[in-house]
């Protein structure tokens, strides 16, 4: 291995090395420095004057006198089931204080697309105990349902109320969860390692761990390196694994730097123009595949500048995922955890895992009204602002009691209480109970008479 | 594409690699020649000359190629090729069968392989239409094949020039194998080669004056587009973009549909991959997949193949309409393109406009609606392309630069709006803001076809609807009782229209398609209601005492009763009767 000791210039994580021999692009690069110490770097440019170097670790240091290695290959991520329980650095070397991973396979980070040919339709519930997620915006097997959230709003607890409970009804196949942290604070990595350790989910999870004050750089590969993990996992290995990101923000924040380094001309709000089709090659590994057991869920969480949704960060990632669960600053103020509001949160591929043989019948029709019923009660709050309750009709005022009661019953839970499938049903029927009959529009005479709490009184009566 | 790598127009050797942008020297090349680029002889595409210096985009990954490996030209443009073995396809944006990419590598796209377009195993059953001694043109027809349900014609290329049969055979043969000898030597197989950039020609652009029936209420009933026209749908995402379109290729009356799934999700186009194949033709009663192409480069996949995806896509189109055929070719989403060229601009380092997308945006966008249209083929057939494109705008914000290009050139637009479908009002599309700029010249059309009647409960309808949205302005303020009693009646006819016409079900087995007949009954009927309340109110009744009448509650009924004529002229029977009753009384 050839080393060069031609930095010709040093831009905040770049370096630009001259008169090499022909270097691959996206080659993975050591960097020497005087004292030894080794870091890490990848080739974005590369042509016969002039390789472009960009340093994942903090360049303090390294200087025209350090010196480059070309490695000759892409950058290799080792895996194997013993990472299972280990705690890593965003860059992938292990902090637990543990040995070293001794691979199974050294596979390339930046992963192939999975052939939409070879791709199985997910359709599989999971059931995750929330009622807001169950009930309204189901999460299926194979799926990316990233949550919006906002400063200070408790969508960590979420995340972690979903790692927990998350299971596939009646069934029993391995599961892992892979977390990779970009950018949060020791603090928040603490809450989570504590619960992971406290609820035993530490020994099925591999967990990565860029903190605040880690290089920013290393952001850009700490998601590649936790979803090359869970590919083996869950396709190798055939692991079903939810794969927990965040803060899918800060990883934006590290490919904004990078490309302010290298001049590029700047899109939307000075993020590089090509974001969306690097946030696709994450967000994009995610899925099931035919004829292969395992498969890979993802929970990206994002935190929105300034609770703005329409920000390129959640704009693109809601584009390339298959839904949303808002998290609501509103509903925060009002002491209702989870925060999560329904209306704006979408779980596209609900239809496909809810219904007969999945959850229940009556889930799609039950989940419809609440979601009109709720979103009327929601507008009038309008209303009532501007001219009072009492100029309300009977109906407007009921349907305003409607929205209070949906967010005080069905929204709020306990962050340990796990709600099935049949017990959200059965909640949202209730609620709706307290409207009249002939308002329920949107579900057929026949699941009414089913469901609804009046009739089975009536047949318990009966029987 | 195999036998495009054979031909060796000349070489030269990589200079610089900055991702999908790789730089040349040492090369003879032209503007958009496809070479192979690299020991693995990736295929890319020539996008500029600077002096020695060739810019290539590559189609594929270009990670670990290193400065100094060859590079090929292989003298061609980017070709698609046509001929039987189209339909039922499904293609990555430079059309490499993903079915055989699957047998080929497995489930993962690795980069470097490829693949015909057409197989080349297959064949095909070849009937002439021509005789020795007839003469043919370019774009002459001069045999077919039964490909699906749908018959191939096999035509002269447009490039040839044609002359007098010598020899034609009929028999099975495969897509490489001459069928036809024409008297100067020219042989004819049922392949052709066309460059993706370059539009097919026609022999005259006709007026788009036939509606695309699309079997969904808001867009056949009050924004039609035409055979041949161009319609945008924008929307925020979640606004159920996704399903019209879907829809659309369901259901809408064109021959052949050609769908491309354009940097969008792999899960969304699996499940148009999966579902197609299952869903009914409903003319045919043949699986929809029969008369489909769909293209699917999802937003993982190299973002230069997306940029050729949308080529590909109409060129493979502009081949079925030279057969004769109504095409409708779905983009989605055509604001992928648009961010695919602006990446590709942004490699070249080119002077950006309007937020970073590059100055030519606008031409690129109506170069590529204008492939639309209804026109009279080379051979004198009539075929059509309708285009319908997605936009997707960034915060739902339609004033950014590649949804307002678009509706610069686009005739039709289909506003969907997520508070609608918050709603769940289905399809989401918001009738105050979208419009259709081709009824005048379809007024024709549906007067013949429909009703003379029809125009005219088309603008009542608007009316109505643009009379409510005023009302609610002030409902929203004071409340529904403090209005006039005639305009409580205009509310409730609004209402009905809403949740009557325009809401409808695409998951259900009637009324996800509902022909033009149908709606034309629909419309009349609630017309008929708010002619009688109307008539009531103006008798001194109540509103409230109208309201209250049962025989209207029935009417959303008809949408899910697929013979619903007996049932709705029963209905219509008893409002009369119940109006009657209450003018009696």
């Amino acid at each position: 291995m050839k080393e060069y000791r031609t930095i010709n210039k040093i831009a905040g994580p770049l370096l630009f090395v001259e008169r090499t021999e022909p270097v691959g692009y996206n080659e993975m690069v050591n960097i020497v420095l005087h004292d030894g110490t080794v870091k890490r770097g990848q080739v974005l440019d590369t042509s016969d004057e002039l390789v472009v170097v960009q340093v994942f670790e903090t360049t303090a240091g390294i200087g025209r006198d350090s010196s480059i290695r070309f490695t000759g290959e892409t950058i290799k991520m080792p895996v194997g089931r013993e990472m299972l329980g280990r705690i890593l650095s965003g860059g992938g070397k292990p902090i637990d204080g543990g040995p070293e991973i001794v691979p199974e396979k050294r596979l390339d980070i930046t992963g192939a697309a999975i052939n939409p040919y070879a791709r199985a339709s997910p359709e599989e519930f999971i059931q995750t105990g929330i009622s807001t997620i169950d009930g309204m915006n189901t999460l299926v097997r194979g799926q990316k349902l990233p949550i919006f959230s906002g400063a200070g709003l408790p969508h960590n607890d979420i995340a972690l109320q979903i790692a927990r409970q998350a299971k596939v009804l009646g069934s029993k196949e391995e599961f892992a969860v892979v977390f990779a942290a970009m950018g949060i604070t020791k603090e928040e990595a603490n809450h989570f390692m504590a619960d992971f350790e406290r609820t035993g989910a530490l020994q099925r999870a591999v967990v990565f761990l860029n903190l605040a004050d880690d290089p920013a750089v290393e952001r850009i590969i700490t998601p590649r390196l936790a979803l090359t993990t869970a590919e083996y996992l869950a396709f190798t290995l055939g692991m079903h694994v939810l794969v927990i990101l965040t803060d899918m923000t800060n990883y934006c924040e590290a490919l904004r730097q990078i490309g302010a380094a290298r001049e590029e001309v700047p899109g939307r709000r000075g993020y590089p123009g090509y974001m969306y089709t690097d946030l696709a090659s994450i967000y994009e590994r995610a899925g099931i595949i035919h004829g292969v057991k395992g498969s890979i869920t993802q929970f990206p969480i994002l935190t929105m500048p300034g609770d703005d949704i329409t920000h390129p960060i959640p704009d693109l990632t809601g584009y390339i995922t298959e839904g949303q669960i808002v998290v609501s600053r509103d509903l925060h103020r009002k002491g209702i955890y989870p925060p999560i509001n329904v209306l704006p949160s979408l779980s596209r591929l609900m239809n496909l895992g809810i219904g007969e043989g999945h959850t229940r019948e009556d889930h799609k029709k039950v989940s419809d009204q609440l979601y009109a019923a709720y979103a009327e009660g929601n507008d009038l709050r309008g209303l009532v602002a501007i001219v009072g309750k009492d100029a309300l009709s009977e109906r407007d005022r009921m349907f305003l009691e409607f929205a209070d009661l949906f967010e005080d019953r069905l929204v709020r839970q306990g962050p340990y209480e796990e709600r099935s499938i049949v017990q959200t049903l059965d909640l949202g029927w209730e609620l709706l109970a307290m409207l009249p009959e002939e308002e329920l529009v949107r579900i057929d005479r026949e699941l009414i008479q089913r469901y609804h709490p009046k009739y089975r009184a009536e047949v318990q009566a009966a029987g | 594409m195999k036998d495009v790598a054979v031909k060796d127009a000349g070489r030269g050797v990589l200079q610089r690699i900055a991702g999908p942008v790789v730089t040349a020297v040492g090369l003879d090349a032209h503007m958009y020649d496809v070479v192979k680029v690299g020991e693995e002889e990736l295929m890319g595409e020539v996008i500029r000359i600077e002096g020695d210096r060739i810019i290539i985009q590559v189609y594929e990954d270009t990670s670990g190629i290193r400065p100094g490996e060859p590079v090929v030209n292989t003298g061609l443009s980017l070709t698609v090729e046509l001929g039987p073995g189209l339909l039922k396809s499904i293609y990555d944006g430079i059309q490499r069968p993903l079915a055989a990419l699957v047998d080929k590598v497995g489930d993962f796209i690795e980069r470097g392989v490829s693949a015909p377009g057409l197989d080349r195993t297959v064949t095909w059953e070849f009937r002439p239409t021509v005789r020795a001694g007839d003469t043919v043109g370019p774009g002459s027809v001069i045999g077919e094949v039964q490909e699906t349900s749908i018959v191939h014609r096999v035509m002269v290329p447009p490039h040839v020039k044609g002359g007098v049969v010598k020899s034609i055979e009929r028999g099975s043969f495969t897509v490489e194998e001459v069928v036809c000898t024409l008297e100067d030597g020219t042989e004819l197989t049922m392949m052709q080669r066309w460059p993706v950039r370059v539009p097919r020609p026609v022999a005259e652009k006709m007026n788009p004056d036939i509606p695309l029936i699309t079997g969904q209420r808001i867009l056949d009933g009050l924004f039609p587009i035409a055979k041949g026209g161009t319609a945008a749908i924008p929307g925020p995402f979640g606004s159920g973009k996704t399903v019209t379109q879907q829809q659309l290729a369901k259901w809408s009356d064109a021959e052949v549909v050609v769908y491309i799934g354009c940097g969008e999700r792999g899960n969304e186009m699996t499940e148009v991959l999966i579902e197609f194949p299952h869903l009914q033709d409903p003319k045919t009663g043949r699986p929809l997949m029969e008369r489909t192409v769909l293209i699917a480069n999802t937003s993982n996949m190299p973002v230069a193949a997306r940029e050729a995806s949308v080529y590909t896509g109409i060129t493979i189109a502009e081949y079925f309409r030279d057969m004769g055929y109504d095409v409708s070719l779905m983009a989605d989403s055509t604001s992928r393109w648009a961010e695919a060229m602006r990446e590709i601009s942004s490699r070249l380092e080119e002077m950006p406009g309007e937020e970073g997308y590059p100055a030519y945006l606008a031409a690129r966008l109506s170069e590529f609606y204008e492939r639309a249209g209804r026109v009279r083929c080379l051979n004198g057939m009539y075929g059509s392309i309708s285009v319908i494109g997605a936009v997707s705008p960034p915060g739902g914000d339609f004033s950014e630069p590649v949804t307002q290009n678009t509706l610069r050139i686009v005739k039709v637009f289909w506003a969907l709006d997520a508070k609608l479908s918050q709603r769940r009002h289905f399809p989401a599309i918001n009738w105050l803001n979208s419009y259709s700029l081709y009824l005048d010249t379809l007024t024709g059309w549906y007067d013949e076809h429909v009703s003379p009647e029809w125009n005219h409960l088309r603008s009542w309808a608007m009316e109505v609807l643009q009379e409510e949205a005023e009302l609610q302005e002030i409902v929203q303020l004071v409340g529904s009782d403090a209005l006039p009693e005639e305009q409580q009646i205009t509310i409730e006819v609004a209402r009905m229209i809403r949740e009557i016409f325009l809401q409808q079900n695409a998951y259900d087995d009637v009324d996800t398609f509902c022909d033009m007949t149908k709606q034309y009954d629909m419309m009349k009927a609630i017309k008929k209601y708010s002619d009688l309340a109307y008539a009531a109110q103006a008798a001194g009744i109540l509103p409230q005492q109208i309201m209250s009448l049962k025989s209207k509650n029935d009417l959303p009924q008809i949408k899910f009763i697929r013979d619903y004529k007996p049932v709705l002229a029963t209905m219509l029977s008893r409002m009369d009767e119940e109006f009657n009753a209450l003018r009696a009384a």
